[in-house]
């Protein structure tokens, strides 16, 4: 193995589809009008000396070492920033040239320290490569004058020297060794879209300076690393480097944490990961990263991380480390005599949303043909259950219809419950990439997320609604759109049921959809609805993008049904810039959904009282399959409750934090008589367990997850799994205890049993997956290739289907007790319940949980920023402290649920989506009021985590 | 020009300059401008506010300011004496003045005499080279800098 090359370019490539031939050192080549002579060159072979050049970011030329001879022309041109034109002939390589650019060098080396040897950049800095490229050999300036290297001069201060800037936890900025090229600057402003960075000063005395002369940490940076991809030296290092040293070989592999599914190079040193370096032909990421995937991965080494399997009879003695075999061969017979004490029906399982595609269909093929029942459900019951039922209905498939990249053709954008910028960093850097190119921004959320108004980006409309009125407010849209008469007549009779639409036109008409009527209750004054919808019926390629705070409401199907209304009537899907994209949470929820995880359904969407369907699989897997749906995660419980359900697998997920309603969680739980918990870390779920299976990191399996786009990604292991067995074995050996005859030698081998079984999936194997570097299903034989977008020359299921959608307001209402409705959601450096960011760096910007609240309504209640606060729901009440901001609306507070300790579940109640179950977590009643600190159910929570954590022998394991 | 300014005062009269030209194209500099002539320098607090106003970042601003001579991050002294250093004015004497000057007040460049009376900056050319060597005196130029032209710019700056 050895390190996965990239070239590069020096400058973008060109889109343009006219090409250009010229010659450079006498190779013909052509290239696509408006490549730079640089990349023209490199693609011929020819690497031409540079410094402020790298092709993640614009040409600038300020470096002139990229200088070229162009025959006819005068002077030395940049390469960088001149255009091909047909028949140039160019000189890279000529005596003046040699001249010109030694002395550039010299001049920066002039100023430079001469530390090679230990400096962190050794074998990876392009000053040393570029010093040898151009031949220096001296530097006649000698190193004595005005310089930024030392902090003294000749015994006295050099006012010009600045000390290293080590305050982000993961990188650290050494400005004696800037050579001042701008790449930070321009990779932070063009890649990530924050313009945290900039140059001071002028002339020799620039620098640069994040924020206004301010440290790392302290500036607008968010830490996407973008600035140390960029760095040619080593002024802006990995820590990681500086401790370990450069790495020696990678692999190409996928961040395991949001749904944007960013393909890395995964560098390393042996069997210890040097860094995560975002992979430049990642078709989703496109060379971009955020801090969870680039930095966030030292979970997989945390102390914290349970290696080996243990057991314990009850639930308050302490853990005992048993052997693999001791602990397969307990769950096995645990589940053999709980299904002939209390029926076949008694013990399930949840597969994982964090684990690959292969070890999910392994879990519910366990269930199905080893359990003998469909109790099997998954995570995405709590967040995009109702994107799978709503667009299932109205289009024919259950997922997005775009891929990432569609956002460059994008005119009008709707960014509705969803906080891209935070929850899906990388697609949230290459929306504002197209707003700052022009394109238009409606952001639907009733909290002024970041996209409402960061730099260079402001959203023409923002519709601040009351949580839970977005059914309201998408109709009222429609309303607009029919009773203007701006709808798409042409596309809706070629590719929906006319009738069906007239039936939906009547109903959107009604004088109580209207934005005025809705308006009171709603929130959102009408002239805002009426400007919104026209801009996006009329705006060109309309796109909606959306996220949880569509799909957790009682009405979470309703509303995806409504968006998917709204893109049909103005003829936005099937072509690229429109569609309608779920932002998915987890690295693999649309994986694990596709893979056969809900109750009712067999991998590929296919209902499980299908009789054909039935029947491949069975006969694939020689048993007969129940043809009745199995339980959902809140059946199971309620189950549970009621003293009919006893055991249960659970890998990889954590019920007891995510799910609605945590005291009814764990009544459940605690009801049941074998709790098998398969995961990295003794989490919330585990103080429930009898049995805990370690579980391995994405950077210890091979397997595949799929993103939000439906992209098929390869996930390499790059190390051995420090528990023993990837997760995928685990799940094997467990169904070889049980007495199923699985062989599995490699996850490939499960690709290749879902690829037989899933015709959206036929074409899928890892040879296959090498060849393209990824595909998005349906791959097949009409789709070779995969399919970027879907409903291209038609729906799925036909014709598109329009839906009434009728407004219907929450159960969970506001009254004199309860009187604020508390909303939830994610912040940039966390990831979901925080299992795995809580035990990184990432800690360094979000502590705790905090209380965001109005300051009217803090005011009210004689709250202060920082003070600490109740917050009480009808199902039960938490501490936290909370933050004064004009970010939500009065009469509306919110927080994040990243902190175990916080406990935000205690609150939601157990209100959910009529069609999926999927619960209300973003609209819940409740009271604040000063308090002293954690509430009573917070303390006993507490100590009893810590007793449930205990192992005999070992010393408290620490949260 | 008032030097005693509290923070909010600073904010209330930086958002109402920045109201009356942010609708200009490309008004960051006049912005700057307005600001120097308001509060004789570039305060810190008000970048972030122009920041925020133009929806720009801290650092973008930063960037122009910093990029500037002319924007001050301190205020002045009562008056600014500005000698040109460029080529055309050093053949004509002009390192012979800026001695002479230094020694007058007893400052060094970019620094301001004790008494707040006059701030010594150096500029590269101020576009005067036929009438070498020049300086300019709170805006106005004087051409052919001699002896008793720095007697009036020093009994100007003394006054």
């Amino acid at each position: 193995m050895s390190l996965v090359h990239e070239i590069d370019y020096g400058t973008p490539a060109s889109r343009s589809e006219t090409w250009v031939a010229l010659t450079i050192d006498g190779r013909q080549i052509t290239v696509p009008e408006g490549t730079s002579i640089m990349r023209a060159s490199m693609e011929a072979g020819i690497q031409v000396p540079k410094l402020c050049a790298t092709d993640m970011v614009d040409a600038f030329g300020s470096c002139r070492l990229c200088l070229v001879e162009i025959e006819g022309r005068a002077g030395t041109p940049s390469s960088c920033t001149t255009p091909v034109m047909p028949g140039m002939v160019v000189h890279t390589q000529t005596n003046r040239l040699k001249d010109i650019r030694r002395g550039v060098m010299e001049l920066y080396i002039s100023d430079h320290p001469l530390d090679c040897l230990t400096c962190a950049a050794n074998g990876d800095c392009e000053l040393q490569d570029m010093a040898g490229a151009v031949g220096l050999r001296d530097v006649r300036y000698g190193y004595e004058g005005d310089n930024h290297v030392r902090g003294r001069n000749n015994g006295e201060i050099n006012a010009r020297w600045m000390p290293k800037d080590e305050s982000n936890p993961y990188f650290t900025y050494d400005p004696s060794k800037c050579i001042v090229c701008s790449r930070c600057v321009r990779a932070c402003e063009e890649v990530q879209g924050t313009f945290a960075l900039t140059i001071e000063g002028r002339g020799f005395e620039s620098r640069v300076s994040p924020g206004m002369h301010e440290h790392f940490l302290d500036s607008e940076c968010v830490s996407c690393g973008a600035c140390v991809q960029a760095c040619p030296t080593a002024t802006l290092t990995e820590k990681s480097v500086i401790a370990i040293g450069q790495p020696e070989h990678s692999a190409v592999t996928t961040c395991a944490y949001c749904g944007v599914g960013c393909s890395f190079k995964a560098e390393m040193r042996g069997e210890e990961l040097v860094r995560m370096v975002p992979y430049k032909d990642g078709q989703a990421n496109r060379g971009h990263s955020c801090v969870k995937g680039r930095f966030a991965y030292g979970y997989a080494t945390h102390k914290d991380r349970i290696l080996n399997p243990m057991i314990r009879e009850k639930i308050s003695d302490p853990w005992r480390e048993v052997t693999w075999e001791e602990a397969f061969a307990h769950v096995a017979s645990e589940f053999r005599r709980l299904q002939y004490q209390y029926g076949r029906d008694s013990v399930g399982g949840i597969t994982s949303s964090r684990c690959t595609n292969e070890e999910t269909f392994l879990v519910q093929k366990l269930i199905r043909a080893g359990f003998g029942n469909n109790n099997v459900d998954t995570c995405a019951r709590v967040c995009h259950s109702p994107t799978g039922y709503g667009l299932g209905q109205a289009f024919g498939t259950s997922a997005g219809t775009q891929d990432f990249d569609s956002v460059e053709h994008t005119d009008v954008v709707i960014v509705i419950g969803a906080n891209p910028t935070d929850g899906h960093p990388v697609f949230g850097s290459r929306l504002k990439k197209r707003l700052r190119q022009g394109a238009k921004l409606i952001v639907i959320d009733p909290r002024r997320i970041d996209l409402v108004r960061t730099p260079h980006v402001e959203a023409a409309y923002h519709l601040p609604l009351q949580p839970g009125t977005n059914v309201a407010v998408l109709t009222a849209l429609a309303h607009v759109i029919v009773a203007e008469g701006l709808f798409d007549e042409k596309f809706i009779r070629e590719r929906c049921d006319w009738s069906e639409f007239e039936d939906w036109a009547a109903f959107v008409s009604e004088e109580q959809h209207s934005p005025e009527a809705t308006e009171k209750f709603t929130g959102v004054p009408a002239d805002l609805v009426r400007g919104a919808a026209r801009l996006y019926a009329t705006g060109g390629n309309g796109a909606i993008y959306y996220g949880l705070g569509v799909t957790e409401h009682s009405q979470g199907s309703t509303t995806v049904m409504a968006i998917a209304n709204l893109a049909m009537a103005t003829g936005n899907i099937g072509r690229p810039g429109v569609g309608v994209n779920p932002l998915r949470g987890q690295n693999n929820v649309q994986g694990s959904c596709d893979m056969g995880s809900f109750p009712h359904e067999l991998p590929g969407y296919r209902h499980i009282s299908d009789d054909a369907t039935r029947d491949i699989f069975e006969k694939m897997w020689g048993v007969t399959l129940n043809n009745e749906p199995g339980l959902r995660i809140p059946n199971m419980l309620d189950a549970a409750v009621e003293g009919t359900f006893k055991g249960i697998y659970i890998q990889g997920e954590d019920i007891l934090q995510s799910d609605p309603d945590t005291k009814h969680v764990s009544a459940g739980l605690a009801a049941m008589e074998c709790v098998v918990v398969h995961d990295l870390f003794l989490n919330e779920t585990a103080n429930y367990a009898h049995v805990f299976l370690p579980g391995s990191t994405f950077l210890e399996k091979d397997g595949t997850f799929t993103n939000a786009e439906r992209r098929i990604n390869r996930v390499r292991k790059v190390m051995s799994p420090k528990n023993g067995y990837a997760d995928w074995e685990v799940t094997q050996k467990l169904a070889q205890a049980m007495g199923l005859n699985w062989s599995y030698t490699h996850p490939s081998e499960i690709m290749d049993e879902i690829a037989a079984t899933t015709p959206s999936f036929a074409l899928v194997s890892y040879d296959y997956l090498d060849k393209m570097g990824s595909v998005q299903w349906p791959c097949n034989e009409a789709h070779p290739a995969g399919s970027p977008i879907m409903h291209v020359d038609g729906f799925v299921r036909g014709k598109g289907k329009f839906i009434r959608t009728e407004y219907v307001a929450t159960d969970e209402r506001t009254g004199p007790r309860f009187p604020l409705l508390l909303t939830t959601g994610r912040i940039l450096s966390q990831y979901n319940v925080g299992a795995q960011t809580r035990r990184t760096d990432n800690v360094t910007w979000h502590t705790e949980d905090r209380l965001e609240i109005h300051p009217h309504d803090a005011e009210q209640r004689g709250i202060k920023d920082g003070d600490w606060v109740k917050l009480a729901s009808r199902s039960g009440d938490t501490a936290l402290r909370a933050l004064i901001t004009d970010r939500v609306a009065p009469g509306v507070v919110y927080t994040t649920f990243h902190h175990p300790n916080t406990q935000a579940n205690v609150i939601t109640t157990d209100f959910s989506d009529w069609a999926t179950n999927c619960p209300e977590y973003k609209v819940t009643a409740v009271q604040v009021s000063p308090s002293n600190g954690p509430t009573e159910w917070q303390s006993d929570y507490e100590e009893l985590s810590r007793r449930s954590r205990r192992i005999a022998g070992k010393l408290e394991a620490a949260e | 020009m008032n030097m005693r300014i509290s923070a909010g005062e600073f904010t209330e009269r930086s958002l109402q300059i920045i109201g009356d030209l942010k609708h200009l194209e490309g008004p960051m500099l006049p912005i700057l401008h307005a600001i120097q002539a308001e509060f004789g320098y570039v305060p810190e607090e008000v970048k972030p506010i122009i920041a925020s106003e133009l929806n720009l970042s801290r650092a973008e601003v930063h960037g122009v300011v910093t990029f500037y001579h002319d924007l001050r991050e301190h205020p002045a002294g009562r008056h600014v004496l500005k000698l040109c250093r460029a080529e055309a004015c050093q053949s004509m004497g002009s390192d012979r003045i800026a001695d002479r000057v230094r020694e007058l007040f007893g400052i060094d460049f970019h620094q301001t005499t004790l008494d707040g009376a006059v701030t010594l900056e150096p500029v590269y050319c101020l576009g005067l080279c036929a009438c070498a060597p020049a300086a300019m005196l709170d805006g106005e130029v004087y051409g052919r800098v001699d002896e008793h032209c720095l007697d009036e710019i020093i009994t100007e700056v003394r006054r």
